[in-house]
């Protein structure tokens, strides 16, 4: 008999679950290593404790009632459950707190490769601890975990959250065309965010700044070549990268265009990109105004990756196959005049 | 800028096609190969992959071609139907300027009889081959509508009853005038645009840039 199961949701049978565990035990010790304690917190919270994070499109996407008539829903990721767990288990406790977890998380996405509605995500919270010295340790915590699974051509996109809408007040864009602005950007369409501009009627060089600069994204000399505009992220950009060892920042891209769907994020953000996978195996950022919103006003950061996208991208890796490694520079370079 | 460096960029056949070779030509591929043979799908040697259009945005979602060029319909086809529901996880890029057509709304010349089945019965019968531009469409205009979805010859369906209207895509009309439809509104213009994979566009940012900019710098031919 054949039994279906709903779409975006998968079995996983031992020999996919050997490799699975020999990445997680992995990561599992990089985090140990760290000093980063697992917890687990139930799939299932209250509703209206998950909607206090403001995780824009990347909220809760399913629900169920109790028997009390209660809404409950089934968590879209595990930094909200932490900052919950933070806030009502350690009300008084010293900060830094330091947190990892592996846990199945649920989100209302169309289903492709990797993008499971059922999601595994390993990742860390690092609560209390402020930019640049807290990111810094979490960029330097995601490194060692990835070097350590074996992923040999991954990067780190930084960017940061607060970028293009400081751009944004200090060129005088206001609402509605600011929310406008920055959803086309979040979209990453760029050619809308150019209708836009001209629609507002801004001065032609604002507007092309404010076409031109999300699409910087490269080495450090994308944070010399910044606008003054930008000073305040370039500067928390550049300070982070003082604090990043060698073998860290040479894996960093400077992305001033990086935005990230979800609506907690304030200050630095990140993903993880590797040339063997053809979307973001991961990525996380600063949440300095989350842990406010449940009561303990905490200066916090974290990431996380799916596990499923890493264990993708270290197959691809590992038989030189995959998204953007299928092809050699050498196969295009012929034919070319 | 006379190379793709290490770009796989994605080219639609059919109606595209034409302007999207002229436009690479232009940038100095060498596209003898590709104009020449029609059943040729992969171009190894000058980083070309040849499909239909409204596969440019799988393609390159998935990583398969760093670069893809495709008409606005089907990216808006594919995008999301409403706020925070995911679409193509891919970055629009340029608008090219060509392949220029209308998103319209026709049917029969003379009294709407869309407008009378919406009167009468409450809802109209629409037959496209976008069903998701046409429900949204008709959803933000608060306007019931019945989709019929068919995969060729949307002209048909009014003049055989099925439907009342059309929502197709539309250069020159010609095709709408010869079957005795009139454009009753237009719902979108629709151009090329280059689109490109999320991870490519960081890890490959230096040749995508490099391709950006000579694009931009072509010779206004086609290119806005």
């Amino acid at each position: 008999m054949i039994h279906r199961i709903p779409s975006g949701t998968r079995d996983v049978l031992p020999e996919e679950t050997r490799e699975v565990r020999a990445i997680t035990d992995t990561l599992r010790q990089v985090f140990e290593r760290h000093d980063y304690g697992e917890v687990y917190t139930p799939a299932l919270e209250y509703e209206s404790v998950l909607l206090r994070a403001d995780m824009a499109e990347a909220g809760p996407a399913y629900r169920v009632f109790d028997e009390t008539g209660a809404v409950l829903a089934l968590r879209s990721d595990m930094t909200v459950p932490i900052a919950r767990v933070v806030t009502t288990r350690y009300a008084a406790s010293e900060p830094p707190l330091r947190f990892c977890y592996f846990a199945h998380c649920y989100r209302g996405v169309r289903p492709q490769r990797g993008q499971a509605r059922e999601l595994l995500q390993a990742g860390i919270e690092l609560i209390g601890s402020p930019a640049p010295d807290g990111t810094a340790e979490a960029l330097t915590v995601l490194c060692h975990a990835l070097d350590a699974v074996g992923l040999r051509g991954y990067r780190i996109g930084l960017g940061d959250a607060s970028l293009f809408p400081a751009l944004m007040s200090s060129l005088q864009v206001h609402e509605p065309a600011r929310a406008g602005m920055l959803e086309a950007l979040a979209r990453r369409d760029f050619v809308g965010l150019e209708t836009q501009l001209t629609e507002t009627g801004l001065p032609d060089d604002d507007a092309a700044l404010l076409l031109e600069v999300p699409q910087r994204r490269g080495g450090p000399e994308v944070l010399s070549d910044a606008p003054p505009q930008a000073v305040e992220a370039v500067t928390g950009m550049r300070r982070v990268l003082e604090l990043l060892d060698a073998s860290v920042a040479e894996r960093v891209i400077f992305d001033l265009g990086l935005v990230r769907n979800i609506g907690y994020y304030t200050g630095a953000v990140f993903e993880v990109y590797d040339p063997a996978l053809g979307t973001p195996i991961g990525g996380g950022g600063r949440y300095d105004e989350l842990l406010g919103r449940f009561g303990r006003k905490l200066p916090a950061v974290g990431w996380a990756l799916g596990v499923d996208r890493l264990h993708i991208a270290l197959a691809g890796e590992e038989r030189g196959t995959g998204a953007l490694l299928a092809r050699s520079d050498s196969q295009v370079a012929q034919g070319l005049s | 800028m006379t190379t793709l460096n290490d770009l796989t960029i994605a080219v639609p056949r059919g109606a595209l096609f034409e302007d999207t070779v002229d436009m690479l030509a232009r940038l100095g591929l060498d596209t003898d190969e590709l104009r020449s043979n029609e059943r040729k799908l992969l171009f190894e040697d000058i980083g070309v992959i040849t499909m239909r259009p409204s596969d440019v945005p799988t393609y390159v979602e998935a990583g398969a071609a760093d670069l893809g060029i495709t008409g606005k319909d089907n990216l808006l086809e594919q995008a999301g139907q409403r706020p925070g529901e995911p679409g193509r996880e891919v970055y629009e890029l340029l608008d090219l300027g060509f392949g220029r057509c209308t998103m319209v709304l026709a049917s029969r010349a003379g009294p709407d009889p869309a407008l009378e089945s919406l009167r009468r019965l409450g809802v109209m019968r629409v037959a496209t081959k976008y069903p998701r531009i046409a429900a949204r469409y008709f959803e933000e205009s608060g306007r019931q509508a019945e989709i019929v979805e068919v995969k060729g010859s949307v002209e048909l369906a009014p003049l055989s009853g099925i439907a009342e209207a059309i929502v197709d895509l539309t250069a020159t009309g010609a095709t709408l005038r010869e079957n005795d439809l009139i454009v009753r509104e237009e719902i979108a213009v629709c151009t090329a645009r280059l689109i490109a994979n999320p991870v490519a566009h960081k890890l490959k940012a230096h040749s995508i840039d490099r391709l950006l900019d000579a694009v931009r710098q072509l010779p206004a031919a086609g290119v806005a």
